[in-house]
This record gives C-alpha cells, structure tokens and sequence, in this order.
C-alpha cells in the first residue's frame, strides 16, 4: 500500500512539471505591436546602375593581359548607392543612401523598414533617387492610405509595375 | 565568479534534489537522470514526428488544413501525437537547460570532462534549430511570427543579397517549395543533432541514455494525459496582409524572440555569441591543474581487466602483453583522459594493504597518492583515535567528509580504497568501525565511485569486501560538503552502535607496519588530532 502511495506521489508530481511545462507552451500571450497599431513596412531590392559605363581598352591594355583573359572593354562591377525617402504625413519618418551589397558592391541595394503607427489614414510619399542626379528624383509615388489594426502595409518596389507599390 | 554562481547553484541544487531523492529514491530521481530523459524525450519527438509527417501535407495552402485536420478529427491519434511532438520537444529544451546547470554546478565540465561539455553547445543550437522549423511548418500567426523575425535576424548577418523576410510580409511570395525546404530542415537537423548527441556520450562510460522503466513509464503516461488536458493548437491561418501582433509564444523555445524588439537583432546575436563562446571556454577557465595519471606496474598486473572495466574515463583498455608474462593482455593508461580518481587502485586484486613486503605495490596506482601512502596515512590516522568506539573516516574530498578535521583519510574518490583497506583496518584494530564518506548518489563528482564502493561492499562486484568483516562494523554516508552536520549525527550514531558490540579481536600490526605508523609527520593538517 505504501508502495503504491508512492508512487502515486511520484506521478503526481511528474504529472506537475509536464503540466507546467505544458502551460508556458503558449503562455503569457506575446503582442509584438501595441494595440491600435498598424505597421507600415518599407522593403525592396533595387540594383542601380554601375557606377562607371564600360570603356573600350586600348591596344597595349590588351596587350599587357594574359592571352586567356584578353577582353576589349573594362565594364566596372560596382554599382551606385541609392537614395531613398519616406515621408508619413508631414514628417520624414526614413532617409538614407543606401550602398549596394556584395563584397565587390555589385549587389543590389536593400531596405527593409518598418514603422509602427497608430491606426488611422496618412498621406505617404516614397522617393528613390538611383542615378547620379543631385536634386530631385527618379521615382515617386504619394498616396493617401488607411491603416487598420494590426495591418502590414508594405511598400515595394516594382520596376516592372512602373515604381514603387504600396498594397 | 564562476566558482561563487558554481556554490549558489550546486547549494540550490541540492535543494531540491533532495526532497526527490526522499520522494523517488536515488535510481528514479528525474533531477539525476536529465541526460536520459533529454534522450527519452528525443525519441518521442522522433517517433511521433514520423506519424505526424503521415497527414501533414507539404503544399503552402494545404500545410495548415491538413495540421487542422489531424488536430479536429483525428484528435484520439494524430491529435494527441502533435500534442506528444510538442510537449516532449519543449521538456527536452528543459532537461538540456538543467542538465547544463547541474553539470556546471557540480563541476563536471573541467578537465577532461571538456569534450562532452563542448560538443553540448552545438546540440543546444541544433535543438532550438530543429524546434523553430518545426513551428514554422504548422503555418499558423505563430508560424508567421517565428518565420518573419527567424529571417529578420539572419538577415541581419550580411549573408543573403536580398532579405528572406520579404518573403513574410506580403501574398504571391512564398511557394509550396519553400514548404518542401523547411520538411527537409525540420528532418535533417534532428538527425544531425542524434548524431552529435552520439557524439557528446563518446567519451563517457556507460552513459545513461535511457531513464529508468518505472520513470520512463511514468513519464509517458504523464505526457500522454498532459497532451489530452492540453491539446497543441494552431492559432489561425496565416495572413501575411496582417501583422501577427499577438501570438501565443512558446517560452521554451522561442524566449530570444520579443528580445530581438526590445534589443535588437544585432544585440540578440552578440549575446548569442557570447553565451557559445563563454560556454566554450568555461571548461579552461581559469586552467585545470592535474594530477599526475595512474601508472601501471607490470610486475603486479595480470590483466584481469577490472580497472578498464571500473574506470568512469574509459582511460584504461587492455593491450596484448608486452613483458613476456604468461597473461594475454595488460592494462594501458590513456593519461589524456585519466584524472587520477584512484577508481582503478580499488578495483585492482594486487590492491591488498595486507602484503608485508617493505614496498606495498599493486598493478596500477597513483603517483601523486599511492596505495602505499594511503595504507601510511590510514595507520597513523589510526594511531591517533582514542576511546572505546574508535571510528575512522575513509573519505572523498568532495564529500561531506573532506574538511573534517580529526579521524579521517582523504582521497579523490572513496572508490580508491580497496574493500582490503576496511578488512585491514578491523582486522588489524586499527578502529573498531569505519565510516566511508563520499559524494551523494547521484551527484558523484566521479559518476561511479558511489556505485562501485556500494556493489563492492555488497559482493556483487569485484574486489569483494571479504564475508568475514562485519557488516556492523561499516557505514556508508552520500553526503555533499554542504551536509557536514548530518555526516557528524551519522558518526554519533555509528559510534552508539559500535558501543552495543563485543571488542576487536586484536591482531598486532607487523613490525614493518608499526614502523609506518611511525611516520607521523607525513600526516596532512586534516589528519591530525583524535
């Protein structure tokens, strides 16, 4: 009998932990944004063009290169940084210049922002500069958008769409 | 540092573990057996993830019904089997996190312990690799909380060209073969962890991979009832148009994620480096200094295996005879892994402190602490104890008896003095009882010393402690060195029993014994005193 007490204690307390364990599985609940918030997302790949146009070699450049890898242009990797801006109603809420990845910088340049804000309708205005132009931009778009509860809105980029996406 | 945090935890430990050892008994405490249970629950997840994978359906769309459909419909089987895949997965990071701390506490990660501490850090990160796919393929908010912050972090790392994370955030990006990539994840990296789980136990002797039945059982059926009180749910499908701002997080696995909003991803892996790195270099921090390995004494070995088969190292094996002694094998010390415990010097027969002649040798020994200063500091120990229920004390130095001050003999595991040693000391009435103290059961500093003197002591392991010592005139105490009170009642108590019997039958020591006995001033401080 006391035997079996025992081991009836044994499980008991086994049965605790596993029960315990259990609980933290999914508990406390995790809110990643507070409520009443949206998030607006700003994220795309743009590669911009090289840095310098390709330049035919004269005779002795190609001259002086080992017979296999003889070519008659030099067409530089590197390609130029982007500039990128966002504006949320009347405030800058992201500007930077972004430089192109890869260890040679021939990669496309990145972003991948987000912005958490309170539910509501804004007046959004996404620019992006990709070319050797000091002023003014290559790309824009504004839109007035409403964000709901927990919504992402992303902003991409779609060269092929005509610029920039918000959806 | 470390060794004040190793104290607090080992004294926390103890604290618990022994209202188990009360409750389950030494051999079912589940506090001794986390390595075990970490591969019984490693099981489980395998073979409930073998049926799981039956129903689950790999397509984008079709990934969350069918986890849906085993989970309404088939509730009795498939459904308490996710239930099973889950909760043994989070009670494995459980046993792994406390398996750790126990073996940092208790100091098992030095010296040549290094290897498996090491190859442990590299199951911790396979571990949450493999619970993290696992989350993803339910494809549930969770699933798009783990994948959009899992790529947000790996997309800190300058690795990848364009960021994986855009694949979260908005329809028409992902496809079914991404799904088909993550079911292929999710199986080869819990193989890649059974295999360095493999790895880990390769320099332990006689691992403990598998818990006890009766716990094992319990277990089972514990998590069996858990998964029906409790069944894992989904938490709605996926909706990428949406962020998953609330989610039901599993803190077991998932406790790094909210940290990566609060400090952010470049601060969540500099922490994660620093832990790898910390743990790597712990086992060296600060330099172990060793003691010199056990050497073996052809003349006096005859390759009967006992020290190979006792060693907790695996430092000994035997090798073909090289002396021309008419024995097949002789034992051979692997002095990178022997950490001179003096395990062997108690399981070798030519361990006897009965021999007369003028150089007490056996098979092997240690350099540091030979079998003949241990027999010296026994005699004069002796020499030393003074009335009617004279008690000596054989033991370990990270047992409760360690620092004791008077009536006791030191060595690194009680396991070195040969079951001879307490025939010796009766029957040459050196004490009329002896008290072996060593480690408590299940936190035996060298896994198996406690073990052996118990089978050795009860002859059913070899070197036998002869029929003709009585029983009533030897007492066992496990005890750590925080329980120093208890060990000193247990004396008390040994002592009125010792009163209760009729004397010694004296044998006078040998004149080459007296002359030992003489040899006082080779006593250490502890030994000293009455």
């Amino acid at each position: 009998m006391k035997k079996w007490l025992q081991i009836c204690g044994q499980f008991a307390v086994i049965a605790a932990l596993f029960a315990a364990v259990a609980a933290f599985a999914d508990w406390p609940r995790y809110r990643q944004t507070p409520q009443g918030t949206g998030i607006i997302m700003l994220s795309f790949v743009h590669s911009a063009d090289r840095r310098a146009e390709c330049r035919r070699l004269t005779p002795e450049e190609i001259a002086k290169l080992p017979p296999n890898m003889r070519r008659v242009q030099d067409c530089p990797r590197a390609r130029r940084p982007i500039y990128v801006e966002l504006n949320v109603g009347d405030q800058i809420a992201y500007r930077a210049t972004l430089s192109p990845t890869g260890i040679a910088g021939d990669g496309p340049s990145r972003v991948y922002q987000r912005f958490v804000l309170p539910v509501g309708e804004y007046d959004v205005a996404v620019r992006m500069r990709d070319t050797p132009r000091s002023d003014g931009f290559d790309y824009e778009r504004m839109d007035r958008v409403a964000l709901g509860p927990d919504q992402m809105l992303v902003i991409d980029f779609r060269p092929e769409a005509g610029g920039f996406v918000i959806k | 540092m470390i060794g004040a945090a190793r104290s607090v935890l080992r004294r926390g430990f103890e604290w618990i573990e022994r209202p188990f050892d009360a409750l389950f008994g030494p051999a079912l405490n589940p506090v001794a057996q986390l390595g075990a249970l970490g591969f019984f629950f490693f099981w489980i997840v395998a073979v409930s993830g073998v049926y799981l994978f039956i129903f689950f359906d790999t397509g984008i769309e079709r990934a969350y019904a069918s986890v849906e459909h085993l989970t309404s419909y088939h509730w009795f089987h498939a459904g308490a089997m996710r239930s099973l895949h889950r909760y043994a997965s989070d009670l494995m990071v459980v046993m792994v996190v406390v398996h750790l701390l126990r073996e940092f506490a208790y100091g098992h990660y030095r010296g040549v312990r290094w290897f498996s501490w090491l190859t442990g850090l590299p199951i911790i990160w396979l571990l949450y690799a493999s619970g993290i796919t696992g989350y993803w393929l339910v494809w549930d908010k969770l699933a798009q909380y783990v994948a959009i912050t899992s790529s947000e972090l790996l997309d800190w790392l300058p690795i990848f060209g364009e960021p994986i994370a855009r694949n979260f955030i908005s329809t028409g990006t992902l496809t079914s073969r991404f799904f088909t990539l993550m079911v292929f994840m999710h199986v080869a990296v819990p193989l890649f962890l059974l295999f360095i789980m493999w790895v880990h136990i390769l320099r332990i002797s006689r691992p403990k991979v598998n818990p006890p039945r009766m716990l094992a059982a319990m277990s089972l059926v514990a998590l069996l009832g858990v998964s029906l009180w409790k069944p894992a749910l989904s938490q709605g499908h996926v909706d990428l148009a949406k962020a998953p701002a609330e989610v039901g997080l599993d803190w077991f696995f998932l406790p790094l994620y909210p940290l990566t909003d609060i400090w952010g991803k470049g601060a969540v892996w500099a922490f994660l480096g620093a832990f790898s790195l910390m743990i790597g270099l712990m086992p060296w921090l600060p330099p172990l200094r060793r003691a010199k390995p056990a050497e073996v004494d052809l003349a006096h070995c005859n390759g009967c295996a006992r020290c190979a088969e006792d060693c907790p190292y695996e430092a000994i094996r035997m090798v073909p005879r090289s002396d021309g002694m008419p024995f097949p094998v002789q034992a051979q010390v692997n002095s990178s892994l022997c950490v001179a415990c003096g395990i062997c010097v108690g399981a070798c027969p030519s361990s006897t402190p009965f021999r007369r002649s003028e150089e007490l040798r056996t098979g092997i020994d240690l350099p540091d602490y030979s079998l003949r200063e241990l027999r010296e500091r026994v005699v004069a120990c002796a020499a030393t104890l003074t009335g009617s229920s004279r008690v000596l004390v054989l033991a370990c130095e990270r047992g409760a008896g360690a620092a004791r001050a008077t009536g006791t003999v030191v060595m690194p595991c009680v396991a070195m003095a040969p079951p001879s040693l307490i025939d010796f000391i009766l029957s040459r009435n050196l004490a009329d009882g002896v008290m072996v103290s060593g480690c408590p059961e299940n936190a035996c500093y060298n896994r198996l010393g406690v073990a052996w003197s118990e089978q050795r002591f009860a002859g059913v392991r070899d070197p036998h402690l002869r029929a003709r010592v009585a029983r009533s005139r030897l007492a066992t105490i496990w005890a750590s060195k925080f329980e120093t009170k208890r060990l000193e009642r247990e004396i008390t108590s040994f002592r009125a029993g010792l009163a209760q019997l009729p004397p010694l039958k004296r044998n006078p020591l040998t004149a080459s014994m007296i002359s030992i006995a003489a040899t006082a001033d080779r006593r250490t401080p502890e030994e000293v005193g009455g």
